[in-house]
C-alpha cells in the first residue's frame, strides 16, 4: 500500500494576540495526502485554510499536533534534511503582484532557489530558467524583464516556474487563481494539471471557489473556524454532502446556468462567521446551522468516518443520534 | 418597457503626456425601467469606466468623454453642469462599489454617512434623517440598527459594510442602482445573502439595477439581460437565456466554457481563452478579439464587424454572423435546453 506523502495529525496553530487573547486559527485538524493527488481545502475567509498551508510548509511553528512529510516531522528537521524539505515542498501564492519582487528580473526571481541551494550557476543557471519559462508557457525573452511588465496570469506563471525550479514533490497553492480573470483562471488551472501529470506532483490546493476546487481536486476538505467539517472524495462530497455547512456552501455557490440556478434547492446559511477569538461552544457551526439541536451547543461533534472514506464532524451523523 | 437610461456611441479616453488609452470605444445600450442588466467582461474591458463616466465620477483630465450621448429620462447627462449632476447622483442614480472598506469614510459614523444624502436631497431634519437611516439599516438586514448607526465602518464586518453601503445607496429611493462588483470581495455565503437582498429590494422598489461583475455564476442568479464587454466595446447583448443557452460571440463561448460546472468531468481540460486582451493604447483596427479567437478570419483583422440582430433583444458584433462566413457551431453548446 502506498504511504501518504503528507500526514497532518491534530494540527493546532494558535496566535497569542495579547496576554489573554488567543486566536485559534487552526484548532485540531487531521488529514492525509497521497502522492500524486490533489487535495483541496475550502472554506470562508478566516476559517484557517491558509494558516494550515503555511504551518505545513513550516512558515509557522505548530502550537500542537504534528505534520509529517514522507514520514518525518517537518517542524523538527535539521541541517541536510531541512534543506531537502525546503526543496521538496514549494508554495504558490494568491496575489501575483505582491509575491514577486518588483526590483528583480524574472531570471533572478526564478533562479533564487537555484542560487541559495547552489544547484546551478552561470550558463546552466540560465538554461534551467529558460527551460522553466518554456514549461510554463512563457519564453526566453521574458527572462530579462521585470514583474511590472507582465499581466496577472503571466505573473502567476512566473510564480509557478519559481516553484518548479526546485523540482519539488509537493506544491501548496494558496488561492492561486482567485486574483485572475475568468478566462485566465482556466489557463493557469490547465497548466497546473499538465505539470502534475508530467512531473507527478502532489498539490494542496487552497481556495474558496467550490466549482474550481471540485474540478481540480481528487479529495476535498471543508474547513470552518479552524476545524475540519467534512472530508471526502470530491465527487462524493458534491453528490452527497453530509455536513449542513457543506450543503449550504454548495447550494450558494454561483453556477453559470440560469435554469439550474433557479431550480436547485437553496440552503441559505444565515449570519456571518463568528470571531475565531470567541468561537461558539460545542459545534462551531451551530450558530448558523439550520438543523442545530440542543446537543450541538453542549458537545463538540466527533470527527468520524460516517461512510467509507467520507469523514464528517456533525451531531446529525453521530452514532448516538439516529437520523 | 420604458427606457430609463439610453447610452449611444459613448467614447471615453484617458490622456496622459505620453499616451492615450481608448477605454470606451463606442458603446450603445438601454436600461429599461425595473430591469436588471448585468455587464460582464474581464478587467480592463471598460465595464466600470462606462458607468463611472455616465455618473461623471472620473476626474477630467485625464479622462475625457470624447463623444456620445447619455440620456437619462430625456436629459443628456454629459451636458449637465456639475451642480445639476449633483442633484442626480445619489438621488436619481446611486452606486455601490466593490470594496466597502475603501468606499466608506473611516472617520465618520455609519449613520451620519447615510443621513448625509437624506438631508441634502430630501431636505429632512437631522432627527427625521436619523429615524430614516435606522429604518434603512433594518431593511438591509443589519441587526440592532439604532446602535449600529453610531458605529464606525471598521466595527462592521465585510458583509455588514456592504449592507450599509446598499442602505446608503437606497436612501433616496433612486430609480437606477449601479452595483459595481458588489459581491466580489465577499465570501460565498455572504455573497448569496447580498444577492438575495438586492433581488428583494428590486422586487419591492421596482428600481432598475446595473450589475457589473466578472462572475457569470452571479449573473445567472440575478440578471434579466446581459451585456458582454471586451476591449471597450459591447460584443454581445441579449436576455439571460439567450446569452447562456444561445451565445453567438466566440468570446462569450470562451467565458462560459472556462468556468467549470459543478458536474464537470475531471478528465477533460477546461476550455481556456489563450492570450490576453489587447492594449487599448493602440487598439486593433478590426475586431479586438481576433488575436485570441480560434475562428478568426482575414476580415476580422481588417474591419470591425457590424452589429447584427438575431432577435429583438439579442445583438452580436462578430463576422461569423455575416451571411458569407463559414458556419461555426458553439462548442460549449449547453444547448438542447
Amino acid at each position: 500500500m502506498t504511504q501518504p506523502i503528507l500526514q497532518v495529525k491534530n494540527l493546532e496553530k494558535h496566535f497569542q494576540l495579547d496576554r489573554n487573547k488567543v486566536l485559534k486559527a487552526v484548532d485540531g485538524i487531521s488529514f492525509e495526502v497521497m502522492p500524486g493527488e490533489t487535495f483541496g481545502l475550502v472554506g470562508e475567509s478566516g476559517c484557517g485554510k491558509s494558516t494550515t498551508g503555511r504551518t505545513i510548509i513550516n512558515l509557522y511553528d505548530t502550537t500542537g499536533g504534528e505534520v509529517l512529510f514522507e514520514g518525518k516531522n517537518v517542524h523538527q528537521l535539521k541541517g541536510k534534511n531541512q534543506k531537502k524539505f525546503r526543496r521538496d515542498m514549494q508554495m504558490i501564492f494568491q496575489d501575483p503582484y505582491a509575491s514577486l519582487n518588483p526590483r528583480k528580473s524574472v531570471m533572478d526571481i526564478i533562479a533564487e532557489g537555484l542560487d541559495i541551494h547552489e544547484i546551478a550557476s552561470g550558463k546552466s543557471r540560465e538554461e534551467v530558467v529558460y527551460e522553466l519559462l518554456e514549461t510554463v508557457g512563457l519564453n526566453k525573452s521574458h527572462a530579462a524583464r521585470y514583474p511590472h511588465e507582465f499581466s496577472g496570469g503571466q505573473r502567476q506563471r512566473i510564480g509557478i516556474a519559481r516553484a518548479l525550479a526546485m523540482e519539488p514533490k509537493f506544491i501548496i497553492a494558496d488561492e492561486p487563481i482567485s486574483a485572475l480573470d475568468v478566462s485566465v483562471q482556466a489557463q493557469v488551472v490547465n497548466l497546473m494539471r499538465k505539470l502534475q501529470k508530467e512531473k507527478g506532483l502532489t498539490y494542496l490546493f487552497i481556495a474558496h471557489d467550490l466549482s474550481m476546487v471540485k474540478y481540480i481536486s481528487d479529495r476535498v476538505g471543508v474547513m470552518y473556524l479552524g476545524r475540519m467539517a467534512e472530508l471526502a472524495d470530491s465527487d462524493e462530497l458534491y453528490k452527497e454532502p453530509l455536513h449542513p455547512y457543506t450543503q449550504g456552501l454548495l447550494s450558494t455557490a454561483p453556477i453559470p446556468d440560469p435554469i439550474q440556478a433557479k431550480e436547485r434547492e437553496k440552503i441559505r446559511i444565515k449570519g456571518e462567521i463568528p470571531s475565531p477569538l470567541n468561537p461558539p461552544s460545542g459545534c462551531r457551526f451551530r450558530t448558523r446551522c439550520p438543523y442545530a439541536m440542543e446537543v450541538c451547543a453542549k458537545v463538540d461533534p466527533i470527527w468520524q468516518e460516517a461512510k467509507p472514506n467520507h469523514w464528517v464532524a456533525c451531531h446529525l451523523y453521530q452514532d448516538s443520534n439516529p437520523q | 418597457m420604458k427606457p430609463l437610461l439610453e447610452v449611444s456611441d459613448l467614447h471615453v479616453t484617458f490622456r496622459s503626456q505620453h499616451q492615450e488609452v481608448k477605454a470606451i470605444r463606442g458603446v450603445d445600450f438601454t436600461i429599461g425601467e425595473g430591469e436588471v442588466v448585468a455587464f460582464v467582461g474581464e478587467s480592463g474591458s471598460g465595464k466600470s469606466v462606462t458607468f463611472q463616466s455616465i455618473m461623471r465620477l472620473l476626474p477630467q483630465p485625464p479622462a475625457n468623454i470624447d463623444r456620445g450621448q447619455v440620456l437619462y429620462s430625456g436629459r443628456d447627462l454629459t451636458k449637465l453642469s456639475e451642480v445639476d449632476m449633483q442633484k442626480i447622483r445619489g438621488k436619481e442614480i446611486a452606486m455601490i462599489f466593490q470594496d466597502p472598506m475603501t468606499s466608506l469614510n473611516p472617520t465618520i459614523r455609519v449613520g451620519k454617512q447615510i443621513t448625509e444624502s437624506l438631508m441634502r436631497h430630501q431636505k429632512l431634519t437631522s432627527q427625521e434623517a436619523k429615524n430614516r437611516s435606522i429604518e434603512l439599516l433594518k431593511m438591509v438586514g443589519i441587526p440592532s440598527p439604532s446602535e449600529r448607526i453610531n458605529q464606525f465602518p471598521h466595527q462592521f464586518s465585510g458583509g455588514m459594510r456592504q449592507r450599509a453601503m446598499i442602505a446608503m445607496a437606497l436612501a433616496c429611493s433612486p430609480k437606477l442602482l449601479i452595483a459595481d462588483e458588489p459581491t466580489t470581495a465577499l465570501d460565498v455565503t455572504i455573497q448569496a445573502q447580498i444577492i438575495d437582498l438586492l433581488k428583494d429590494l428590486q422586487n419591492n422598489t421596482g428600481s432598475s439595477i446595473v450589475f457589473i461583475t466578472h462572475d457569470l455564476g452571479v449573473v445567472a442568479e440575478i440578471a434579466d439581460r446581459v451585456a458582454v464587454m471586451y476591449a471597450g466595446k459591447i460584443v454581445e447583448t441579449g436576455t439571460l437565456d439567450e446569452i447562456f443557452y444561445d451565445p453567438k460571440h466566440p468570446y462569450t463561448w470562451g467565458l462560459l466554457a472556462s468556468m467549470p460546472k459543478l458536474d464537470q468531468s475531471r478528465d477533460q481540460d477546461l476550455a481556456s481563452i489563450p492570450g490576453s486582451p489587447p492594449s487599448l493604447v493602440n487598439p486593433p483596427v478590426g475586431c479586438p478579439f481576433t488575436s485570441r479567437c480560434p475562428y478568426a478570419m482575414k476580415v476580422c483583422q481588417e474591419q470591425m464587424p457590424e452589429v447584427t440582430t438575431s432577435s429583438d433583444s439579442h445583438q452580436v458584433a462578430c463576422w461569423l454572423q455575416h451571411p458569407d462566413a463559414p458556419e461555426v457551431k458553439n462548442p460549449v453548446a449547453s444547448a438542447g435546453r
